[in-house]
């Protein structure tokens, strides 16, 4: 164990002078890897989820639709980007971090919780929306109302996802949790009645309930069982970055197009709405 | 750099013991699974040597994943079979084995084909014309030297069942690969730590399994 640690720290010290030198020249570089981003000219690449209805989904025409898809175009507009010059990328949870350490992002809008442990690896602009645990059952139902009516009750969550533990220790350890790959899956079982509920971040909810297929046969509870402020990840220190950033999020909310974001994205699903968070990374 | 596993939120002794416990339910099903799927190849029951035939070059095509979600969304959600578990840990678990019984005794099954093939067929000529049934043939003469011969390839396909019991994971059985996208989902900042323990924690279960069953298959070999 003490040879692998030792081996592990060794490795691990390599990949931070890596990193650590590519920081270093990013005071001159932040500035043109936007503008060189790779081969092509004149491209910003953006991380987004491709499988989220709401937030960042990608439609069969190849087209992207969703909040995060929202905020993001907004964002790279104001740092001087045209729609067409957005290149989206898929950038799944677990590898948020490495794409933009690695330099393959320059931005990353992915329901990106900003929390500690992150903040080590990557820094944050934002929040730009603050969503919260809750659970999601079908229509008809009303005999769920609190989270400990969960005990006793299937309830669905993704595998390994925060909500899924949140639920394991602390809102209801006698809940009969069953975790699938997917919130597709969850849906199916909700839909034929084996599971009662499904739980994440509402506004990943929210996206699927509002889709065409669903319409009218789920609500959302309503509850704040966690918030999960999202931020846009970006490269450790360019703090200039970070705060052009802020400025465009701070722009979207006062010209009333993030109202219009959460509007159209979420609106047809019994969603709350709240006011925009402030923001309170860097500046 | 390895702080989370002093933390003492992660189980992780607990993640492997389920994994242990998933490899070991799943291999003496698919060995027995297996072993009779072997025998109806072999077996003198046209209709038998047909099913298994296409049991085999069916289920071993199928990707694991797809085999197990099918378990847990065919069999449990749609058809609501529990195989008398109250609650998804004891079915997902339950589910789990049954697929990877499924899938792993295809495997078992060709391995032990080749292996009945290294015995001469004079023997099993030779024991019926001593007048033994094909059971006993199969029984007495035929599967003992044939399981000798083919301790090494078993030794590879119960390696591959451990790493492959993963795949468990996907429907929410609490075992070391969960509890791995649990620790990248919280510990942002130790990514490669975590893959590292994950690794590391298979190669233990593995690596002893292979060299034990490589030496006792030098041991037992039959010598001709």
């Amino acid at each position: 164990m003490k040879l692998f640690k030792a081996g592990a720290a060794a490795a691990v010290s390599v990949v931070l002078a890596l990193t650590a030198t590519a920081c270093g020249g990013s005071s001159d570089k932040a500035s043109d890897s936007g503008a060189s981003g790779g081969a092509k000219k004149d491209k910003i690449v953006i991380g987004i989820k491709f499988d989220q209805p709401g937030l960042g989904l990608k439609n069969p025409d190849g087209k992207f639709t969703g909040f995060d898809v929202d905020v993001a175009t907004y964002v790279a507009k104001e740092l001087g980007y045209q729609p067409n010059q957005i290149e989206f990328k898929q950038a799944v949870s677990a590898e948020r971090e490495n794409l933009i350490a690695n330099g393959d992002v320059k931005l990353v809008v992915a329901t990106y919780t900003i929390n500690d442990k992150r903040k080590a690896k990557v820094d944050f602009a934002g929040p730009y929306f603050v969503a919260h645990q809750d659970l999601l059952v079908r229509a008809d139902d009303s005999s769920i109302t609190k989270a400990e009516d969960l005990n006793k009750k299937k309830l669905c969550s993704v595998t390994g996802s925060t909500s899924a533990q949140n639920v394991k220790t602390k809102l209801a350890p006698e809940a009969d949790l069953q975790q699938l790959p997917g919130y597709s899956e969850c849906l199916t079982g909700l839909e034929n009645k084996s599971l009662d509920a499904l739980t994440t971040d509402n506004s990943i909810l929210a996206g699927f309930a509002a889709q065409e297929k669903n319409k009218g046969k789920f609500k959302l509870v309503g509850l704040n069982l966690s918030d999960e402020p999202y931020g846009i990840g970006l490269k450790k220190g360019d703090k200039d970055l970070q705060t052009k950033v802020n400025a465009a999020l701070k722009k979207m909310v006062s010209d009333g197009s993030w109202q219009k974001a959460v509007d159209t994205n979420f609106g047809p699903a019994n969603y709350k709405a709240e006011p925009a968070p402030q923001i309170t990374e860097g500046s | 750099m390895f702080d989370f596993l002093n933390s003492g939120q992660y189980d992780v002794l607990g993640a492997f013991w389920v994994t242990v416990q998933l490899t070991l339910y799943s291999a003496v099903g698919s060995l027995v699974w297996g072993t009779v799927l072997a025998g109806m190849r072999v077996g003198p029951v046209p209709l038998m040597r047909g099913f298994a035939t296409a049991y085999v070059n069916l289920v071993r095509n199928i990707p694991l994943t797809v085999l197990i979600i099918g378990c847990s969304l065919g069999l449990n959600q749609t058809l609501g079979i529990t195989l008398g578990g109250s609650n998804f840990k004891e079915i997902g678990f339950r589910l789990a084995v049954l697929g990877f019984i499924a899938y792993t005794g295809t495997f078992v099954c060709e391995a032990l084909r080749s292996g009945i093939n290294t015995v001469p067929v004079g023997q099993a000529e030779a024991a019926r014309a001593l007048g033994l049934s094909f059971f006993q043939v199969l029984r007495l003469i035929v599967l003992p030297q044939a399981f000798r011969a083919v301790i090494a390839p078993l030794a590879n396909v119960l390696i591959a069942l451990t790493k492959n019991t993963t795949v468990a994971a996907t429907i929410g059985v609490a075992e070391a690969a969960l509890l791995m996208k649990e620790m990248i989902e919280n510990e942002a900042d130790a990514l490669f730590a975590v893959f590292g323990v994950f690794a590391l924690g298979f190669v233990v279960l593995t690596l002893p399994t292979g060299l034990l069953l490589g030496w006792v298959s030098k041991r037992v070999a039959v010598k001709r």
